[in-house]
């Protein structure tokens, strides 16, 4: 008898997992989906409209057109490919080098290296100084100042760290019995054993790379040289799409300006949304690998 | 051979043992050096009335006048309160979110399931700060998804962001959405190295689901929890300026603007540097003691801390 009952309250609470489940997945994707229907939706219907949308009204790609008419949007975009390219490159040559060093058994200094770098993840300058030692070596308006100031980031460097010490000391011990430096060891064996890992952390900077806005905001002066974030944050946070409405008629204007929001939404998290279901394991494993190091 | 190893003559011996090595690193030292130190000693510029013109070198000292100036001023009470407010918050409402889901995505049987879930869940994450910003600002307008049901029941035609009141539940709901699924993987790993024989010693004693999370799982992850708060405690005085930058204005600056916020418009819109970076001192200053004293507690009651 309660046995029966006992299960009976557990398949209760599964139900209930299961429903609160759908709802929470459908909380978190519908905002993306509601974005995704706008942006193909008529602009004077989609004003008209109230409330939820299940579908498209009408099916147009005005607003597409529209937003890539703008050559603020395009600049913006290839600003980015730049410093997603150069930053990316950047970040992960440092990082391995720090890893492979940090990694390391039987160095003198490594340890004291080690307290150099962990103490900066709790003591920092603060925005002003910041700002001002980025002035003073003379990265303002360049858009060399997105990825030097952010050339490592101390999280990554020690998840890769872990990964580097990982690799077992038998593969390296043969290698150095054949006579490999640390130059040889680090490139024949530790990186191309630690792929993995180092794609994770490719991944992560990837991502910051091209999520970042504040720098820019901070360092750059010329509207040319804008990255995507801020030419977004212009018009989503500004709301100043009249760069982007010049050909529109008048009436027109401002209904057209709604729905180019939508589509410039789709058009800047596009690349981010099509490779991430076939990256989204990696960026756990790299959580994962985290949490190990505790 | 003690004596070889100390002094010069070990330091000698080393470089030429290891000397690629610290080639190696020696570009991550400067940069840290450039980018991470130099600007503690740009912090001297707190106590000083410092000019970008005369630079640190050249500026007149003040002591710490800015410091005293700022615990004097109306504004000092205003954004520390909206500081804790906000972040006190997030602490209760957005600190326990990704257990909670991690627990219940752990129940779940079917495998496919249970990854779909999980993969849509993290999907907010990977989107940027400035668009997720500008989808909250669309949705919470007077005409918008959210904004039309919430001014229908309300009778207040305006933006929601335009209402002081409502900036706390956009930020924190809004930072729930974002973050739960993303940050319930950490806890998901740490339920994965749960002893399976634990959960089969209670279905024997006959528990039900809710007796084993609450009898087995929540125990076993209980250290990631811990280290988790404590984290989280050490950071209660800061308040990400990204965000906050993002959503509020002007008009709800008494309940939106945060010590970072504040700090960012001092310095860059007023051009009061030296004000500016003794805020954010103090601001670093308290953060620090914060985690420390956390993590002594947590080290004297639960024997976890961060070091």
């Amino acid at each position: 008898m309660n046995k029966i009952k006992r299960s009976v309250g557990d398949r209760a609470f599964d139900t209930f997992n299961i429903i609160l489940q759908i709802a929470i997945a459908i909380v978190m994707i519908y905002p993306m989906l509601y974005v995704l229907f706008a942006s193909f939706s008529d602009p004077m219907a989609f004003v008209a409209h109230k409330g939820v949308l299940w579908h498209s009204i009408g099916f147009t790609f005005n607003s597409y057109k529209a937003a890539f008419e703008n050559p603020m949007l395009l600049k913006g975009y290839s600003n980015t490919l730049f410093v997603l390219v150069f930053g990316v490159t950047v970040n992960i040559i440092m990082t391995i080098c720090g890893a492979y060093f940090l990694s390391r058994k039987n160095v003198k200094y490594q340890k004291i290296i080690s307290i150099y770098i962990i103490i900066t993840m709790f003591l920092n300058g603060g925005m002003i100084p910041f700002y001002f030692v980025v002035k003073s070596v003379g990265l303002e308006n360049s858009l060399w100042s997105l990825i030097l100031p952010t050339a490592v980031n101390t999280f990554n460097l020690m998840i890769l760290r872990v990964a580097f010490a990982s690799v077992p000391d038998s593969l390296e011990e043969s290698a150095k019995l054949d006579g490999a430096n640390h130059l040889t060891i680090m490139l024949r064996i530790v990186l191309p054993v630690s792929k993995a890992s180092i794609a994770v952390i490719v991944l992560y900077y990837a991502v910051a790379n091209w999520n970042a806005w504040f720098n820019a905001m901070l360092f750059l002066i010329d509207r040319p040289k804008y990255p995507l974030q801020l030419v977004l944050r212009e018009i989503l946070i500004n709301n100043d799409t009249s760069s982007m409405t010049g050909g529109a008629e008048v009436g027109e204007l401002e209904f057209v300006g709604e729905t180019i929001k939508y589509a410039i939404i789709i058009i800047s998290t596009l690349p981010i949304l099509c490779l991430y279901p076939f990256i989204q394991k990696y960026f756990t494993k790299g959580v994962m690998i985290g949490a190990v190091k505790g | 051979m003690q004596n070889i190893d100390r002094g010069f003559a070990g330091m000698k011996k080393e470089f030429k043992k290891n000397g690629v090595l610290y080639l190696i690193v020696l570009p991550v030292i400067i940069y840290y050096f450039i980018f991470h130190y130099m600007p503690l000693y740009g912090l001297l510029m707190a106590f000083q009335d410092f000019s970008p013109r005369r630079g640190i070198m050249g500026s007149e000292w003040v002591g710490l006048t800015h410091f005293i100036n700022f615990f004097k001023s109306p504004d000092c009470a205003r954004i520390v309160t909206n500081t804790l407010r906000i972040s006190l918050s997030c602490l209760l409402f957005e600190f326990p979110a990704p257990i909670i889901m991690a627990i219940l995505i752990n129940e779940l049987n079917g495998k496919y399931f249970k990854r779909t879930i999980q993969t849509i869940s993290y999907l907010p994450h990977f989107i940027s700060l400035v668009v997720i910003c500008g989808m909250i600002k669309t949705f919470v307008e007077a005409d918008g998804i959210i904004g039309g049901v919430f001014s229908q029941i309300t009778g207040n035609g305006s933006s929601m962001l335009s209402q002081s009141k409502m900036f706390l539940p956009i930020y924190v709901i809004s930072n729930i959405w974002q973050s739960m699924g993303w940050e319930s993987i950490i806890y998901l790993a740490a339920l994965m190295n749960i002893d399976p024989q634990l959960y089969e010693a209670a279905d024997i004693d006959g528990a039900g689901k809710l007796a084993k999370i609450w009898k087995i799982t929540l125990p076993s992850i209980a250290m990631t929890i811990v280290t988790m708060f404590i984290l989280r405690v050490g950071k209660i005085m800061s308040v990400g300026y990204e965000k906050i930058i993002l959503l509020y204005n002007p008009a709800i600056y008494d309940k939106s603007d945060v010590i970072s916020s504040f700090v960012f418009r001092i310095g860059f819109t007023n051009q009061n540097w030296s004000y500016s970076a003794a805020i954010g001192l103090f601001n670093s200053v308290v953060n620090m003691i914060l985690l420390l004293v956390t993590n002594t507690i947590s080290k004297k009651m639960t024997d976890t801390g961060l070091w």
